[in-house]
């Protein structure tokens, strides 16, 4: 299986002249084969599996049975949809709102050089390292109205008597602020990392014109950093649409449905109820939802027409 | 990634202070105002109160619930109920951490050692040869399958554990650690490729034909060149690969059930059942979960970080 590099070097691309010297041999697709056939094994074909798992029944045991679109025309009938998308789409915005500024501003901050700076980074990326189920139950423990800190952050939320978990809507927003603190040090070392690419001399020209520190944010480092900002809006709005595990472990969905929110109706369908091919159909709806959002936010603020933004500099 | 970026310090805006870099080196012939004022001044216009005001409270916000977590894990839990959340340890002690460690959290650490251990070397072993075919193979499908993977990068994993689930039980995995291991391979896979083949795209050329001169094939190729040089891209993906594992939750919580086969994230779940009245005992838990990323960051947080931010960094 081993490919000659004269094959690939029939007609010399551009830059690529180097290769007709030589008679080395290159890497055959053998070498890549085991990589992307267990890829389309474990992500791929799962994909298109839950497409056809959303036109059975299945309970989890057995064969899945042929439902037609029974699942789908259910769809329409169930009660709970309607609110879980509605709340999806309140965290997700939310989560939206604290995180992006929040991890910017902190990712610029924290892209300066210093000692401090760089000391108080290392503890801020610390939430990163927390696996879910460690912070859900960390926070599960601080949000007890009876022994951990409701009391505290109660006021917060609007609960000074500091029942939040019990409370539907301080429940939902709780759940907001746990996966942003949750998932801010990731979009703030984006941020970090983006802000240190700036170049230099256009803060140089800017205090040549006298230029202040505010505006020198909005002037450059905001447009600079256009970018980053759509990726990551892109991470946390598809991130939090298909996000439930920290919120299965604090609330599981409660109280009542008031955190059940549509990739959580998902599982709780599916691995609890066991219905896993109606669980399928929500699956594929979200999955469909995500790419659309990412897509369209893409499409809205122009990412594919800025892409050349800093180029020759 | 993000290691190779070079530091090149910046002129933050409203956020940032105005500590330039290298501003004590060199002296700063850009400034408008003539840099004769006090030095109170000075500091003033290096540094941001406002900023350092937000980072200040930003580090209230992140450390106290990591304090939370320490210090309760340290105390009895009659102090924990008595002296409120808060209190300092003033009598610290271990016996949360004996008990927990007398009971099933060995095992749940065993386990999860085990699945991050062999999800590394799997990772590394299916990436890397495919990197490298990539970065220097001429096959069409070598590009189409590369397409994939980067199409792939965007299946959330939540959407499809209900035909991951059924693949698994037909394989008879169910519950099993090899079960856990086969989906969370299959979802660090694209990054691991994504971050490999940008660090072998940074081998010249030459050296390759300078091997096969040498009358060396692919496979030598790969032990002598791409082993050696493509370490840094390893160690990210390693790290990557090691911290993701270590906290899976959603694929143990899927495709296992048994206490035996149960990895730390599911342990944690179970003994906050357990330990419902026993807040201390189960802060000990989750600090001995988070210890060994935590010592891992404490040694070598820049690869930490690259790892963690790994594909998506640039």
């Amino acid at each position: 299986m081993k490919v000659r590099a004269a094959q690939g070097a029939g007609p010399a691309r551009a830059g690529r002249t180097r290769d007709r010297s030589s008679v080395h041999q290159r890497p055959g697709v053998i070498w890549a084969l085991p990589a992307f056939a267990y890829f389309l094994v474990f992500a791929v074909v799962p994909l298109i599996l839950v497409v056809g798992l959303s036109f059975t029944h299945w309970s989890g045991l057995g064969t899945p049975r042929w439902a037609g679109a029974a699942n789908w025309s259910r769809l329409t009938e169930d009660a709970t949809l309607g609110s879980s998308i509605k709340l999806s789409l309140i965290l997700t915005t939310v989560a939206w709102l604290v995180q992006t500024p929040l991890s910017l501003l902190l990712g610029v901050w924290a892209a300066a050089p210093g000692r401090g700076r760089a000391v108080l980074s290392a503890v801020f990326f610390v939430p990163l390292l927390m696996s879910n189920a460690a912070v859900a139950l960390l926070w599960q423990s601080l949000l007890d109205p009876n022994f951990g800190l409701a009391e505290l952050i109660g006021p917060l939320l609007g609960a000074s008597d500091g029942n939040i978990l019990g409370d539907p809507d301080r429940a939902l927003a709780a759940m907001a602020l746990v996966v942003s603190w949750q998932f801010i040090p990731f979009h703030m070392l984006l941020y970090q990392a983006a802000t240190r690419q700036i170049p230099q001399s256009l803060y140089e020209a800017a205090a040549i014109d006298g230029a202040g520190r505010v505006r020198q944010f909005f002037a450059i480092t905001l447009p600079q950093l256009r970018h980053t900002i759509v990726s990551s809006s892109v991470l946390i709005v598809v991130g939090s649409l298909t996000y439930f595990e920290t919120i299965l472990l604090i609330t599981e969905g409660g109280p009542g449905t008031a955190t059940r929110v549509l990739p959580l109706h998902m599982y709780i369908t599916g691995f609890q109820a066991f219905e896993m091919g109606y669980a399928s159909a929500l699956a594929v709806l979200l999955v469909v939802a995500g790419t659309a959002l990412s897509i369209g936010i893409v499409r809205m603020t122009g990412y594919w027409r800025m892409d050349s933004s800093r180029e020759g500099m | 990634m993000t290691t190779r970026q070079q530091i090149r310090g910046t002129r933050t805006g409203s956020t940032g202070a105005h500590a330039r870099p290298g501003a004590h080196e060199r002296p700063e012939p850009d400034r408008i105002v003539p840099p004769s004022g006090t030095s109170l001044r000075r500091l003033l216009r290096r540094t941001n109160p406002l900023a350092a005001l937000g980072a200040l409270a930003w580090l209230v916000v992140v450390g106290m619930p990591l304090y939370y977590l320490v210090t309760v894990s340290l105390r009895t839990r009659a102090d924990y109920l008595t002296a409120g959340p808060l209190a300092p340890p003033t009598s610290p002690t271990l016996d949360n951490y004996r008990m927990v460690l007398t009971g099933e959290f060995g095992r749940y650490f065993v386990n999860t050692a085990i699945v991050t251990v062999v999800s590394i070397v799997a990772v590394l072993a299916l990436a890397l040869p495919a990197a490298y075919a990539i970065v220097r193979g001429r096959h069409p499908l070598i590009r189409i399958g590369f397409s994939m993977m980067l199409l792939g990068l965007a299946i959330p994993s939540q959407a499809v554990i209900v035909p991951i689930y059924l693949l698994i039980t037909r394989m008879h995995m169910y519950d099993s650690l090899a079960g856990i291991i086969l989906p969370t391979v299959a979802f660090l896979l694209p990054v691991a490729v994504l971050v490999l083949t940008s660090t072998l795209r940074e081998i010249p050329g030459e050296l390759y034909e300078a091997l096969a001169i040498d009358g060396g094939g692919p496979m030598e190729a790969l032990r002598t060149l791409v082993l050696p040089l493509s370490r840094p891209g390893l160690i990210t993906v390693a790290v990557y690969v090691a911290v993701n594992a270590w906290n899976g939750f959603l694929f143990p919580l899927v495709l296992t059930q048994s206490q035996d086969q149960r990895v730390l994230t599911m342990g944690l779940w179970s003994l906050q059942g357990q330990y419902t009245s026993n807040v201390p005992a189960l802060m000990a838990a989750m600090t001995l979960s988070v210890l060994p990323v935590l010592l891992f960051y404490a040694i070598g947080r820049r690869r930490l970080v690259s790892g963690l931010t790994a594909g998506f960094g640039k």
